[in-house]
């Protein structure tokens, strides 16, 4: 498969804090990757590289190269909303905006310039059932996103992030905090929109990352210790961390 | 130990209630002076006459009640596009340092005494209005710059807590779904602040309505109904400080009845400005 995006000796500070240090990875198109990792070893970070989310941060300082599709994403001139666009991301706490469900989902492709009513309804459909919520909120589109629960709010977050039609989703741990069932509705998800999305799922769970990841990182203090496949990585570890980490015998 | 505890919230809440007690009479004996004159006289003929001439008996304060509001409304009128700006600029895309720094200057604003504001308005403006627009340079129009400078910490210190109230979690959402900053802080961000701001702006026209000194300094005081922004106009506070002095009998009782007038206008924009921030909460 090729490869979507390209991460090339990466690093990242804020201030002088060294938070991603010197990472090399590719990332292939319509695979899910996932990246697993002890807390602050820099994963929600990595991933805010990728979308350009940290920039808002004034104290950042970033070096290295991103490639999606070929394209350097840290190149001037290269405009924030339009990298947004063609990459997603769905954080760690679902937050709708203060607005109804079907707002929700149409904010960013209405900023894109979709008015089109007929559209926009479609994408509305098609992003909740894509994100397998269709049938517990299609009748009550116009009340506060706000208002569902958890785990609905989650899904509401992934489908607003599909309406943009992107070709890389980020997710950062979609399911902490949520009930097993609700996890197995989202991963379920992620197994349909890896068909047409690549992914980036950081979680907390390795069993997760075991049951939908077909490739595995595992961060460390901002090093990247190891990569490889799913079964490789939770089978035979290269690194006395990894499996360390992996086995729950860590730190 | 116990006791001892008991004994100091008992003595707190002694203070706690004087102070409503302290302000309780000062309601009461402003009623007591003012009231009788009213009653007197009809609220209509009070509120609604434009005749002030104590020494024939008249006390009409409709020609001050309409100073006040067109002094107030220019107020804001100068202050919200500067405070707005100012806020916005300050909690969206100045550094946290800048906006430490310049946050609590702007707040210092509030702390210049209202005779300087007074002092800059007859000093610079007067000139100014005199030379390029005519008239003597009293009037509603330089009342109206000053007091929208003097309410502008008022309320651009609140909006800027507003905007900082806003979730961190509403940007990050905007943005990664491909807005702009500009988009993020028009579409989500002043939406979600709206009840705030707004009553910042209600403790603003508080402020200005109950200005004195500097009015008093720039207003021109004449008890007339004005026909452009370059009339001198007189405001409720400055018809009581500047007539208090010799006031007798039925003047000195109008004076008091035009603080209750005043008293009632901050109470309702207090309770206003209160309700909107606690219904801005519950959201
Ligand atoms: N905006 C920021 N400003 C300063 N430091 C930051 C910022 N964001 C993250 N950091 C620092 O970067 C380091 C890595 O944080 P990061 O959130 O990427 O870790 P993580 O692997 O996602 O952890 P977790 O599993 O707890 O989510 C932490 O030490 C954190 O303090
Ligand atoms: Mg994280």
């Amino acid at each position: 498969m090729e490869d979507k995006i390209i991460i090339k000796d990466l690093n990242l500070y804020f201030d002088t804090h060294h938070v991603l240090k010197s990472i090399n990875l590719n990332i292939k198109a319509n695979e899910i990757l996932s990246i697993i990792g002890p807390a602050n070893s820099g994963k929600t970070s990595f991933l805010r590289t990728l979308n350009r989310l940290n920039d808002i941060t004034s104290a950042v300082k970033i070096s290295g190269e991103i490639l999606l599709d070929g394209m350097d994403i840290y190149k001037k001139g290269i405009s924030l909303p339009w990298l947004r666009r063609k990459v997603g991301m769905v954080f760690a706490l679902p937050v709708p905006l203060p607005r109804s469900i079907f707002e929700n989902i149409v904010y960013g492709p209405r900023l894109n310039g979709v008015t089109s009513k007929d559209r926009l309804e479609e994408l509305v459909e098609k992003t909740l059932k894509s994100a397998f919520l269709w049938d517990e909120v299609k009748d009550r589109l116009h009340t506060s996103g706000t208002k569902l629960s958890g785990g609905q709010q989650q899904r509401l977050c992934i489908a607003r992030s599909l309406a943009l039609e992107p070709e890389v989703i980020l997710l950062d741990e979609p399911c902490s905090g949520l009930d097993p069932l609700s996890t197995s509705k989202i991963e379920e998800a992620l197994y349909e929109l890896k068909k047409q999305y690549t992914i980036v799922l950081v979680t907390n769970n390795t069993k997760q990352a075991a049951r939908v990841g077909d490739n595995v990182a595992f961060f460390l203090m901002g090093d990247m210790i190891e990569y490889g496949s799913s079964e490789h990585i939770f089978t035979v570890p290269n690194d006395k961390r990894t499996e360390d980490y992996i086995t729950g015998r860590f730190g | 130990m116990k006791s001892r505890e008991n004994l100091i919230q008992f003595g707190l809440l002694i203070i706690a209630l004087s102070t409503i007690v302290i302000l309780l009479l000062i309601a009461l004996f402003i009623l007591k002076e003012g009231l009788p004159i009213i009653l007197r006289v009809g609220i209509k003929g009070f509120i609604c006459s434009t005749h002030w001439s104590p020494q024939q008996g008249q006390f009409g304060i409709l020609a001050m009640i309409i100073g006040t509001a067109w002094i107030t409304a220019g107020a804001i009128l100068v202050s919200l596009p500067l405070s707005l700006s100012c806020a916005i600029y300050l909690s969206e895309f100045s550094t946290p340092k800048v906006r430490g720094t310049l946050k609590p200057i702007i707040e210092l604003l509030a702390g210049i005494p209202s005779v300087v504001y007074g002092f800059m308005g007859m000093v610079i403006l007067f000139p100014l209005i005199r030379n390029y627009l005519g008239g003597a340079g009293p009037s509603i129009l330089t009342a109206s710059v000053i007091l929208g400078i003097m309410i502008l910490p008022t309320i651009t210190s609140i909006a800027i807590d507003s905007l900082q109230a806003v979730p961190h979690s509403y940007r990050e959402g905007s943005l990664s779904l491909g807005a702009t900053r500009w988009q993020t802080i028009r579409m989500v961000i002043l939406p979600a602040a709206k009840t705030g701001i707004l009553s910042g702006i209600i403790l603003g026209i508080g402020r200005a309505v109950g200005e004195t000194m500097a009015v008093i300094m720039i207003a021109g005081n004449s008890v007339i109904i004005p026909k452009s922004l370059l009339d001198p106009v007189r405001t409720l506070t400055a018809n009581i400080a500047l007539e208090m002095n010799y006031a007798t009998g039925d003047h000195r009782q109008a004076l008091f009845a035009t603080g209750i007038v005043l008293f009632i206008t901050i109470i309702i924009l207090n309770i206003i400005a209160h309700t909107i921030a606690r219904g801005g909460v519950e959201k």
